[in-house]
């Protein structure tokens, strides 16, 4: 069975050893995802796998045969960014912008993970309806991603706007109205 | 990363068959074993891959739940009876990894999470029973600010890592195991071992043997919460933990269970303060009295003194916190 990955079937590894990670860098030259720690601490390495965030760094490719992998390479859409993307630009989301990817991907499985209505460490009622995050609740749910520039008011401000209507508001309906 | 077998198991009777190899190793999400294998403190020759295998979450008759040890951690937390009705589980799972983490995390994988010792993690340079058998331990005279005020031995002062055992322990949780032998189901409290003589072995389970679900009685559902004190924010380990759960009638403790994380080589059941409350006014003083005699037995080392009073207040306020809420 085959990874499909930004839409296109791939071939598991023959060496079980290859991570996810290295499997979208060294054989897919997928080099949008990065390695920072390579050991499950920095969140740089962060995809999407069937619309949930992980780390690549920690998951073994072979494991993923049958499933669809989602890089920060396929958020654009027919040429256009995601508006998260576009939003991380307005909103000085990054400095070196070698996390940005991995924060990205973070952010937009945090967003379903809410959407759904998954409480967080920081949410007071556990059985809360699904609802708007405010700063507090996104900087606990995007924690495991690091950012060594420290640009994280710029990073809680882009996904605040892309996806709770802290100032514009993105709706998937309408992505005309994206900041 | 030593070179492997990977097969993937269709269920529990091929993947008992697959892992009866004694260098095999049953592969979950990976997020601790595959760090491990990359560090060649782990070097098994086969995974298993068992994620394949029941994930199914369900409510029974009785108001026990079910839990497949291959449920990822995200989905425990999610779920609205682990929610609604034994709330210190999701607390202990939300306040556990990161996100990503969660998402590829399994209950039976958590259990079996190794300690974060940093000399058991430094292969190169440290001496580690754990690791290696016999050969001395560098965190008793070490820097041992993270490790255990409660049952280590001489041999080992490492702690177990988990959250969710943590809430599982308050909560008389049930792993069920099945091996060469058959099924069997041991209390998680006993699950887990003391270091002693071996801090080799982490747990009970003979080899070979699967973890197939974890079992959370009815009588445990109901208020519960889960604390944990780390040196920031989100995404550390505890140095201190509290998952309780406390019924009162008219002021008086009916029912307390209070397990500690971060204190032992496993998750910590509070039993001697469990007893000093019983039929005890709900009261801080009381708290408080339950504490000390918990912690009467601590040891702590050089650097971790400050754990007996973090984990007294803690427990104190946790609690209360409780108490408060039933008032």
């Amino acid at each position: 069975m085959s990874i499909t990955i930004n839409g296109t079937s791939v071939a598991p590894p023959d060496d079980p050893r290859v991570s996810l990670l290295d499997l979208l860098r060294e054989h897919m030259h997928l080099t949008g995802t990065k390695k920072g720690c390579n050991q499950g601490a920095c969140g740089a390495c962060t995809v999407l796998v069937d619309g949930e965030r992980i780390l690549s760094c920690l998951a073994l490719a072979i494991q993923f045969e049958g499933r669809a992998v989602t890089t920060v390479e396929g958020l654009a859409e027919a040429g256009e960014l995601h508006p998260l993307q576009r939003a991380f630009v307005t909103h000085d989301g990054f400095q070196c912008g070698y996390c940005t990817p991995g924060q990205i991907c973070s952010a937009i499985g945090m967003a379903s993970e809410a959407a759904r209505g998954l409480p967080s460490h920081v949410s007071a009622d556990l059985l809360a309806e699904p609802g708007l995050l405010d700063r507090e609740e996104i900087a606990e749910r995007m924690s495991g991603n690091l950012c060594r520039c420290g640009a994280y008011n710029g990073i809680v401000d882009a996904i605040g706007a892309t996806f709770f209507g802290t100032g514009d508001v993105y709706r998937p309906d309408r992505p005309e109205v994206a900041a | 990363m030593t070179p492997f077998r990977y097969a993937r198991a269709a269920d529990d009777a091929e993947a008992l068959r697959l892992g009866a190899d004694a260098a095999a190793r049953y592969l979950g999400g990976g997020t601790n074993l595959v760090d491990l294998m990359r560090e060649t403190i782990e070097r098994p020759t086969a995974l298993v891959d068992v994620t394949g295998l029941s994930a199914a979450i369900d409510e029974r008759g009785d108001g026990s739940l079910l839990i497949g040890a291959a449920a990822r951690n995200t989905a425990v937390a999610e779920h609205c009876a682990v929610r609604a009705r034994f709330p210190a589980l999701a607390r202990a799972i939300l306040a556990g990894a990161s996100p990503q983490i969660r998402n590829m995390a399994t209950i039976g994988g958590n259990l079996l999470q190794r300690t974060r010792c940093t000399y058991f993690y430094d292969n190169e340079a440290s001496r580690c029973n754990k690791r290696q058998p016999g050969q001395g331990c560098d965190a008793i005279d070490g820097f041992n600010r993270i490790h255990a005020i409660l049952g280590a031995s001489p041999a080992c002062v490492a702690t177990h890592p988990s959250d969710m055992c943590v809430a599982l322990a308050a909560l008389d949780a049930v792993v069920h195991v099945v091996g060469a032998g058959g099924a069997r189901a041991v209390p998680l409290v006993d699950f887990h071992r003391l270091p002693e003589g071996q801090p080799d072995r982490d747990t009970v389970l003979a080899p070979g043997e699967l973890i197939v679900a974890v079992e959370l009685p009815a009588a445990a559902a109901g208020r519960s919460t889960y604390r944990k004190v780390r040196d920031r924010a989100s995404y550390a380990f505890a140095l201190v933990s509290v998952a309780a759960a406390l019924e009162t009638e008219a002021g008086v403790v009916r029912e307390v269970r209070l397990a500690l994380g971060g204190v032992a080589h496993k998750p910590w059941r509070a039993t001697q303060a469990e007893e000093a409350l019983r039929g005890r006014p709900a009261s801080a003083a009381a708290f408080r009295a339950a504490a000390d005699a918990e912690l009467a037995g601590a040891v702590p080392l050089r650097d971790n003194t400050f754990k007996v009073e973090l984990a007294r207040r803690t427990i104190v306020a946790v609690l209360g916190e409780l108490a408060g809420d039933a008032s």
